[in-house]
């Protein structure tokens, strides 16, 4: 609804205040006279007459306002199917690179998941103040800077799609940090955008990567304590939506999908198997890798190979790598040299870990480990 | 809507460019400026010859050289007509100085009332 608004108002302050009347109108009338048999279409037309009224008044006050000539909505011309559905230029519009990142996650959040500015503001640990500005900066940015409301055009889709697509994982790994279920917001965006372009295999990849890790997000933690997925009691895993994971993986798949968020979401899959094919895992880490060029991805493919049975490739794999001040990179370390019987060693790769830990869980999990050789 | 693009080259990748190179580059520039949505612009002189002027008490105060004293200096301007930002910014990328280490900073300009002309 505020989508359709937005892309006949131009403007998204304009949209969210003729949205905020209609429903308060509806909220007034719909108990005495009953619903309308269409109440969305209802809802729409009577917020479109509503910001038209609304600038009709403005503009007798300051001839000012340069708008077109603004159609009357009348409602019999209306029904549901007529609204036109206008979230892709919405999400596109909220996500444009030219507003700072934080900027696109509040507003996207804002106007696409509906979520209110307090709710926003305490999902990322700031004052609702602080929010209010972040999100009126933006959308003055939008207004000032003439940001189009539109799908961009083919020549820069990819790179265009690829800023939305970040921006939503963002949301959802704010979300896994565990406040505000921004997690499950997240999904539903993906869900919706990939509805939107049904042919960008990428939005289907990263759908399916935010549905298989959400799924096990229950048996991640014990209490306070990170649980490593071999350990983690699958019973508390959400099949229901680690299969719809899948259906999204597939399909991207099919639409031929080998970028970051399919790999991934393909790695997180099969980590979701009662057997899990670390050979395989290791094959497309290993494309990951290649991707992205990422260190931390690396680390990641040599776990897999020492899952594979190979913990002295994974160990020469891992001492290739320069990620001294990284906390994993010692555990992991640690956790080959033991599996290698070399003890020693083995605990002086744990304790630097442990020097490099700050959070509690994480050094009640490497004491214990410690403790264990 | 009109759109300032600010033109910061890169000093020293200017400093090395080969003659040939900087032919090239200024045949990019001048299509450019052929572009129909190219309104007005100019390349400037470089900021050795700047001078900044404040009125304080009624006196012209004079300093020599530019306003803020960055390695970035503004090397050049244009206005152009686009229709929104996502235009502006394709128009920008063409600018040879953002291939080549510089940056151009885009700015919307304020589109001021037409009122209505006194006559004198």
């Amino acid at each position: 609804m505020l989508a359709s608004l937005v892309g006949f108002l131009g403007d998204v302050d304009k949209a969210e205040e003729a949205t905020q009347e209609a429903f308060a109108i509806a909220a007034e009338r719909w108990p005495v006279s009953g619903v309308p048999d269409r109440p969305v279409a209802w809802l729409v037309t009577t917020a479109r007459n509503r910001a038209i009224d609304r600038i009709r008044r403005e503009r007798t006050l300051a001839e000012k306002i340069r708008l077109l000539p603004v159609p009357e909505a009348v409602m019999d011309e209306f029904d549901d199917s007529a609204i036109k559905d206008e979230r892709l230029e919405l999400i596109f519009t909220c996500c444009h690179p030219a507003l700072p990142l934080d900027g696109q996650v509040a507003l996207t959040l804002r106007a696409l998941g509906g979520l209110q500015t307090a709710e926003i503001a305490r999902a990322f640990l700031v004052s609702e103040e602080t929010m209010k500005r972040r999100l009126s900066r933006a959308k003055a940015k939008i207004a000032a800077a003439g940001i189009p409301f539109a799908v961009p055009e083919a020549r820069v889709l990819p790179e265009r799609l690829d800023a939305v697509l970040a921006v939503l994982y963002l949301i959802y790994n704010e979300g896994y940090r565990g406040r505000v279920d921004l997690g499950a917001e997240a999904i539903r965006l993906g869900q919706v955008l990939a509805a939107l372009m049904p042919d960008e295999p990428e939005a289907h990849g990263l759908l399916a990567l935010m549905m298989i890790h959400h799924a096990r997000r229950r048996a991640r933690f014990a209490g306070e304590d990170l649980v490593l997925l071999e350990d983690q009691d699958r019973s508390l895993w959400d099949a229901g939506q680690i299969a719809a994971g899948q259906v999204a993986l597939d399909r991207a798949i099919a639409l031929g999908g080998r970028g970051a968020y399919v790999v991934q979401a393909a790695i997180a899959s099969l980590q979701a198997r009662d057997r899990i094919d670390w050979p395989q895992v290791a094959a497309l880490y290993r494309r990951l890798v290649e991707l992205t060029g990422s260190p931390v991805v690396e680390l990641n493919r040599a776990v897999a190979v020492a899952q594979a049975g190979d913990p002295g490739a994974a160990l020469a794999a891992v001492d290739r790598l320069d990620l001294d001040g990284y906390l994993y990179l010692h555990s992991t370390r640690g956790e080959l040299l033991r599996r290698l019987g070399r003890d020693d060693e083995a605990r002086a790769a744990y304790r630097r870990a442990l020097e490099l830990a700050t959070s509690p869980p994480e050094q009640r999990f490497l004491r214990r480990r410690l403790d264990q050789i | 809507m009109q759109y300032a693009l600010m033109i910061y080259p890169d000093p020293d990748y200017l400093e090395a460019m080969p003659d040939a190179e900087r032919a090239a580059t200024r045949a990019d520039y001048l299509a450019l400026a052929d572009d129909a949505r190219y309104v007005a612009g100019a390349r400037l002189q470089p900021v050795e010859t700047a001078t900044c002027v404040r009125v304080v008490g009624g006196r012209t105060l004079m300093t020599d050289g530019p306003f803020a004293d960055t390695k970035e200096v503004l090397g050049g301007f244009s206005v152009v007509e686009a229709a929104d930002l996502d235009e502006a910014i394709e128009l920008a990328a063409r600018i040879p100085a953002v291939r080549l280490g510089g940056a151009v900073e885009i700015r919307p300009v304020l589109a001021v009332e037409a009122g209505p002309v006194v006559p004198r």
